[in-house]
């Protein structure tokens, strides 16, 4: 995605990356690109994998390969059938699939199973300097580890089932540059809805992101997979930061990260990672971290944010007649008016979760918000850990039983009501605080509305019973 | 895949700008494990109303929206989503082509995996399509990589040179793909990882 360029020219990581992947390249053609690690789950895949049967192709690396299943399934007592007969069919193709072509899958009753781009990361299959792909747009969130990292369709699933491989041209790069030092109740996911916020949903389109900056450095890995998630929110296909300490620290000894001699090695070639002094990005952009406020979307898409205490703009303050027409046709899919404020606002559901933000130290911001404290009883407020993994954490350190007391349903693991596949959704008209990564129109629900907020003001408004400003809380 | 033949249609036009996966096909409709039978969803929520009759105002329901193969739409058509379902139900709707200023990565490279062919033109030329008269036909002609307006006017387009071969030819990437086994198997050898999912 990053193009090549002559050996010994200053290069940035995605470059680095791309460099080393190329397994072919011919005039007129794009790079054919190796694929370190490729993510599997139920809703993109079962299309690709009729497609190698008609073919009589088999899957080319199984041990490249990881599966699971999260987007369909319920959030409910594990222990029950799924009830929808459609969802049900997807998750059991996937078992299938997995067992005829040979792929290790962390299914519906798998200890390990999780949303795909937090167990990836969770056992150690996610490491610097890999190519990842899954069928996926939120595979971006890998990028935290230094890791080319990208969503693909159903038909490059297939391909890359068969071969390992995909087809893929250079995309230009954007750095972003995020320096100071993030307030109280300013977090993570306030930096990439900022950032969307100021380029839109279309301003990175055609690039890969690098996040840097002391802002980011000073990031644990589960607020930089915060960040790198949302890169495709911008548009960017990919977004990255060089792996550190920090990555070092949070991959060694995670089940599938290299052991011994390896894990030296693997250390030693991960330092050679980071952009080289110099190198030129076709972007760059800076936000200072110093200002920054905890950030609320009030439109129809993740780039119609503002910070907490600002005011909705107004659909006059459109480009041109198209741009004002789509603003006013998201003020009115929102049930809001230009210039007002979205603090305050009466919300009936609070979601917390996703690939987003349903990592542990996601569920400890919210929890340290709730704690002592009871949710308004007119909101119904989910908690969705990502992984079995994120589950068990928590129980050990007591989450469920404050996020119980303050009057929260604690869930089973699952994509949940982010994409509203499995029955946890919004009914029409209903106002959602979610820590998810998508508002568009109807994304958690038919006819549901969603304010895309951090796990602290998600906490937060689900105390006020409306979209509240955590900092008064702190 | 189908040949991508030359074109000849009436505009559909939708001018909203940032029409993402989940207005083409929302995600609830993404259960399936076939690839057929998803005309009747695009656009759903948009196009029905909640007890599944047709809205009438909406573009795919007059007689405007019926029968032609090209839709016009607002800026960064198709963000969002990595799902191929969305090409897939344009197409099974009779959509062969798509034009906007500017299209989302993905849905880009998964539109023209499906011989749905993303047409970028400049926002003028944008802006004046939008004003043709309904029954105004565009032409397409995808070698010369031209749109060709009702006044005769030629406005190319870009195109990636190797899609465009599998789009005039019919065929996928993945046969293009095998071919290469000498070259991935000499990458596959001297390539220094570790994991194993296996494992």
């Amino acid at each position: 995605m990053s193009g090549s360029v002559k050996s010994g020219a200053l290069r940035t990581l995605s470059q680095k990356v791309w460099d080393g992947h190329i397994v072919h390249e011919e005039p007129g053609a794009p790079s054919l690109l190796f694929i370190d690690l490729h993510l599997v789950h139920e809703v993109t895949s079962p299309q690709a994998f009729s497609g190698l049967r008609a073919r009589g192709l088999k899957v080319r690396r199984p041990d490249l390969t990881v599966a699971t299943a999260d987007h369909s399934i319920p959030t409910t007592d594990r222990s029950l059938p799924i009830l929808d007969k459609v969802a049900a069919a997807q998750v059991a193709k996937l078992e299938e699939n997995c067992k005829e072509f040979g792929i290790p899958c962390y299914g519906l009753h798998s200890s390990h199973q999780g949303i795909v781009h937090v167990i990836g990361p969770e056992l150690g299959f996610t490491q610097p300097g890999m190519t990842v792909v899954c069928g996926d747009s939120h595979t971006a969130t890998h990028g935290a580890f230094g890791a080319l990292a990208f969503g693909i369709g159903t038909s490059e699933v297939e391909n890359v089932l068969a071969s390992q491989c995909l087809l893929q041209r250079p995309s230009k790069t954007f750095r972003v540059n995020v320096n100071g030092v993030l307030r109280n109740g300013v977090t993570a996911k306030d930096i990439i809805l900022a950032l969307i916020a100021k380029i839109g949903i279309g301003g990175g389109t055609g690039t890969v992101m690098e996040y840097a900056g002391s802002a980011i450095r000073a990031l644990d890995m589960e607020g930089r997979m915060t960040v790198c998630n949302m890169a495709i929110e911008g548009g960017a296909r990919a977004g990255m930061i060089a792996p550190d300490d920090t990555t070092f620290q949070y991959l060694n000894g995670r089940p599938f990260a290299p052991k011994g001699e390896a894990w030296d090695a693997a250390v030693a070639r991960w330092k050679q990672l980071p952009t080289d002094e110099g190198a030129a990005f076709d972007r760059d952009i800076d936000i200072d971290a110093n200002t920054l406020e905890p950030m609320i979307t009030w439109g129809t898409n993740p780039g119609m944010g503002i910070p907490i205490t600002g005011v909705i703009p107004d659909a006059s303050s459109g480009a041109d007649a198209m741009a004002r027409e789509s603003l006013a046709k998201a003020l009115a899919y929102m049930g809001l008016e230009g210039g007002k404020p979205v603090l305050g606002h009466p919300i009936d559901v609070v979601f917390i979760g996703s690939c987003t933000n349903s990592r542990i130290s996601d569920l400890r911001a919210a929890a340290a918000v709730l704690k002592g404290r009871k949710v308004n009883p007119k909101v119904r407020t989910m908690v969705v850990p990502g992984s079995q993994e994120v589950k068990r954490q928590a129980i050990a350190e007591g989450l469920p039983e404050i996020f119980r007391a303050a009057g929260c349903d604690w869930r089973e693991p699952g994509c949940s009501m982010c994409i509203a596949m499995n029955g946890d959704q919004l009914s029409p008209g209903e106002y959602s605080v979610s820590t998810s990564n998508r508002n568009f129109e109807g994304r958690q629900g038919k006819g549901g509305r969603t304010f895309l907020a951090s796990p602290q003001t998600a906490a937060a408004s689900a105390i006020a019973g409306a979209v509240a400003d955590v900092r008064t809380l702190l | 895949m189908k040949p991508f033949i030359a074109l000849e249609s009436r505009l559909v036009p939708l001018p909203t700008n940032d029409i993402d996966t989940d207005q083409i096909i929302p995600a609830r409709f993404l259960k399936t494990t076939s690839k057929e039978g998803l005309d009747k969803q695009l656009f759903c929520d948009w196009r029905y109303n909640a007890d599944g009759s047709e809205k009438p105002d909406f573009i795919l329901n007059t007689p405007r929206g019926k029968g032609a193969e090209i839709l016009l739409a607002g800026d960064n058509f198709g963000c969002g989503s990595s799902r191929e379902h969305a090409p897939w139900a344009l197409t099974q709707f009779g959509f062969r082509a798509v034009i906007s200023t500017s299209f989302a990565d993905i849905f880009k490279n998964n539109a023209l995996k499906n011989s749905l062919l993303p047409i970028v033109v400049p926002a003028d030329v944008h802006a004046k399509l939008f004003t043709l008269p309904e029954d105004a036909k565009v032409q397409v002609d995808l070698k010369a990589q031209k749109l060709i307006l009702p006044d005769g006017t030629a406005v190319e387009f870009p195109v990636d040179p190797f899609a465009k071969n599998c789009l005039l030819e019919g065929v996928d990437e993945l046969g293009w793909i095998l071919k290469q086994e000498s070259s991935i198997a000499a990458y596959e050898a001297s390539r220094i990882g570790t994991l194993n999912t296996l494992a």
